[in-house]
């Protein structure tokens, strides 16, 4: 039975960035711009780039894609008068396990999107941005290629635009599979035409990033909330969310949940509301653990249900609030075989340049599958603790430390599930043909 | 010392170098109108940010990323085979061997292998009798597992050449496999209706759809709206806010 939320619960849901969701030709200019769609840019090119830096500054924003950096801030960093083309980047390769936000809004409001970038490259005075597209986001592209189109037409981009001494140029560039480019460094390589593999920094994207110029990097997310701030203010901004976790956040809700799926609310909700919101937990399964923002950040426990999900409170409960993207998991899920199946991935997508990540995944892979099928030591369980001692922060970015996650929290918290297999009272979940190159 | 035509002309088998022997010369010269179309997105002296939509475009012609479309790339960019090869292997779309018409991709990450996504795909590669990255013998349909796919909240979920049967089962996945086999386009859960994986590279090399009711194809799915319908059915709304506020807020005092 699906459990009806309560007032005090539903009151929690902020739909702005979905809200155009559910008018089903939202992603045409016409309707868009009867609801309200371009209003924001007309106002924003009224004034000085400078007053929209300190707009978004003041809204507080914080980057939609994990890190939650202050967006007006790192706005702020580009040197200006310096002479160099200027770039903004959208960050649009979602890929983190868990994550299901940003493929919808560009296949629903793509001129969400659009008109964000625009206004972004006004107050960063860039005249060509990107849009960096995970590759197999293929329904996303159609309709953001044609709302680019759209947006041509009608004089929002070109040259000159809506009259003013501001042109931009915007270019939808797909990617071709491979997690790493969702970071931003890896990202502007990628685009640069090279392997995906991150850059060490600093020298900062700011001012070294694409064909090293200053440069933007913006998660989707981030990019199309800047048209509702434009137009509501700061305050409104800030009236939902928490003080240092300002405004609405898509949170990805799946698995044991009656009904998974977008749920927009003010930063700081907790899981238990959300899951409330999502009809309770499935019949059968009770919350055992999940992770807050996908799975490079760690595991939590049924025991942190009433942790505030914004970017302090689940730093507080020992993870990172990440995209938020809530994978919840019951009584009948195994950790250590989440944990192997993510590392799986994590091993798939390690771009290769750096010895700890590469090695490290891969040969914890291997012990993985030596627990899983029954065949684990004691031994195997220091090695695990110790290789990630030897991933984190020894890359240049953030996917081997992301891969570490789920193994020390797990192992933290579920250090009995891992006993089980090796002390035989859980049979093996792998079977020995699984087992090759493990030994 | 050699010089370069005999190098080309000489077999080399140690396993991936012979993409490094490929020409593009016998590409159409419709394809070359389309990579100046390409490169005319960048700017001028940055035409390498082009590789990755070309690798795109070389596999709309030949399905996959031959030897000869790596030399293809290289000759329309001035690199060399072997910078190009470097970029073209780090990607898995970029297919090494020939492919079939329809991609399956099946999930197998953590949460749609937690909802079945692991045994859609066993029985998947049971029936087809194919693996992992294999072409079934008739050249029709080419079977993967993916990485996570961005559709946790419609898991399990596989996708043909990357449009989205969601909330799949082992039957469902059966059912639209054995219609591609017979020659149906079963029209997935959301996205547009299916064209052939040449088709689709096509779309990846940044070229719009020209399919007028493939653009409107693929309503917003139950669980993307789960929560603003929620918010909808209950009155409840975010905030209002007057959009003539202004945007540099009048110093105080």
């Amino acid at each position: 039975m699906a459990v009806t939320p309560s007032s005090a619960v539903l009151a929690k849901l902020t739909p702005v960035l979905t809200r155009r969701w559910l008018v089903p030709d939202a992603w045409r200019r016409e309707t868009y711009e009867q609801l309200d769609g371009y209003r924001a840019l007309r106002k924003a090119l009224a004034v000085h780039p400078d007053d929209l830096i300190a707009l978004i500054k003041e809204s507080g924003l914080r980057g939609r894609g994990g890190a939650g950096f202050p967006t007006g801030m790192k706005w702020g960093f580009i040197p200006q008068n310096d002479n160099k083309p200027h770039y903004l980047v959208v960050n649009a390769d979602e890929g983190e396990p868990g994550t299901c936000k940003d493929l919808p809004l560009m296949t629903h409001d793509p001129h969400a999107l659009i008109e964000g970038v625009i206004i972004a490259s006004y107050a960063i005075r860039a005249e060509r941005a990107y849009i960096y597209l995970r590759g197999e986001a293929v329904n996303a592209a159609r309709r953001l290629r044609h709302a680019v189109q759209e947006a041509y037409a009608a004089g929002y981009l070109g040259k000159n635009i809506l009259g003013k001494q501001f042109s931009l140029d915007v270019v939808v560039h797909s990617g071709a599979g491979a997690y790493i480019c969702g970071e931003e460094t890896a990202l502007l390589d990628s685009l640069e035409g090279y392997r995906g593999q991150p850059r060490l920094r600093p020298p900062f994207p700011a001012t070294h990033g694409l064909y090293a110029s200053p440069t933007v990097v913006n998660n989707v997310g981030t990019i199309a909330s800047v048209p509702h701030i434009v137009l509501g203010g700061a305050a409104w901004w800030r009236s939902m969310g928490t003080e240092k976790s300002s405004g609405p956040m898509i949170y990805s809700l799946s698995g044991r949940i009656n009904n998974p799926g977008q749920y927009e609310c003010g930063l700081g909700i907790t899981l238990r509301e959300l899951i409330e919101l999502a009809g309770g937990m499935q019949p059968g399964h009770q919350l055992r653990f999940w992770t807050p923002g996908g799975s490079s950040t760690p595991l939590l426990t049924a025991e942190h249900i009433d942790t505030p999900m914004d970017f302090e409170g689940v730093a507080a409960a020992g993870s990172i609030l990440g995209t938020t993207a809530t994978q919840i998991f019951s009584d009948q899920d195994c950790p250590v075989y989440a944990t192997y199946r993510w590392l799986e991935f994590y091993h798939h997508e390690s771009c290769g340049k750096c010895t700890p990540c590469r090695e490290g995944n891969y040969w914890m892979v291997r012990t993985y599958r030596r627990i899983l099928s029954g065949q684990g030591t004691y031994e195997d369980l220091d090695t695990l603790l110790d290789t990630c001692d030897n991933i984190l922060g020894r890359a240049f970015c953030g996917l081997g430390d992301g891969a570490t996650s789920s193994v020390t929290s797990s192992l933290k918290y579920f250090k009995q599930d891992y006993l089980d297999y090796i002390e035989g009272r859980t049979p093996p979940r792998l079977s020995a043909k699984q087992l090759v190159g493990a030994h | 010392m050699t010089t370069e035509s005999e190098d080309a002309a000489r077999p080399v088998s140690l396993g991936f170098p012979t993409t490094l022997t490929g020409s593009g010369k016998d590409f159409p010269e419709s394809l070359r109108e389309q990579a100046k179309e390409i490169l005319a997105r960048y700017p001028a002296d940055r035409s390498r940010s082009a590789l990755l939509p070309l690798l795109h475009l070389v596999q709309s012609h030949e399905g996959y990323v031959s030897p000869d479309g790596i030399g293809f790339c290289a000759e329309i960019l001035g690199l060399n085979r072997a910078q190009v090869a470097a970029v073209a292997t780090f990607y898995t779309m970029y297919k090494r061997e020939p492919t079939g018409d329809f991609l399956v991709s099946v999930c197998t990450n953590t949460m749609c292998d937690t909802l079945g996504g692991q045994k859609i795909f066993d029985e998947v590669s049971d029936y087809l009798g194919v693996g992992h990255d294999e072409t079934t013998a008739d050249g029709k349909i080419t079977l993967e597992h993916a990485e996570c796919l961005a559709a946790c909240d419609y898991g399990p979920v596989f996708t043909v050449n990357y449009e989205f049967f969601d909330k799949a089962t082992v039957d469902s996945a059966l059912a639209t496999v054995r219609a591609l086999q017979n020659g149906e386009r079963p029209m997935p859960t959301r996205g547009a209706r299916l064209c052939t994986l040449k088709e689709i590279s096509r779309q990846l090399a940044g070229f719009p759809e020209d399919r007028p009711e493939a653009l409107a194809d693929g309503v917003a799915g139950d669980a993307t709206l789960a929560g603003v319908r929620l918010a909808q059915a209950n009155g409840v709304s975010a905030p209002e806010y007057d959009p003539t506020t202004p945007i540099v807020t009048p110093k105080e005092g």
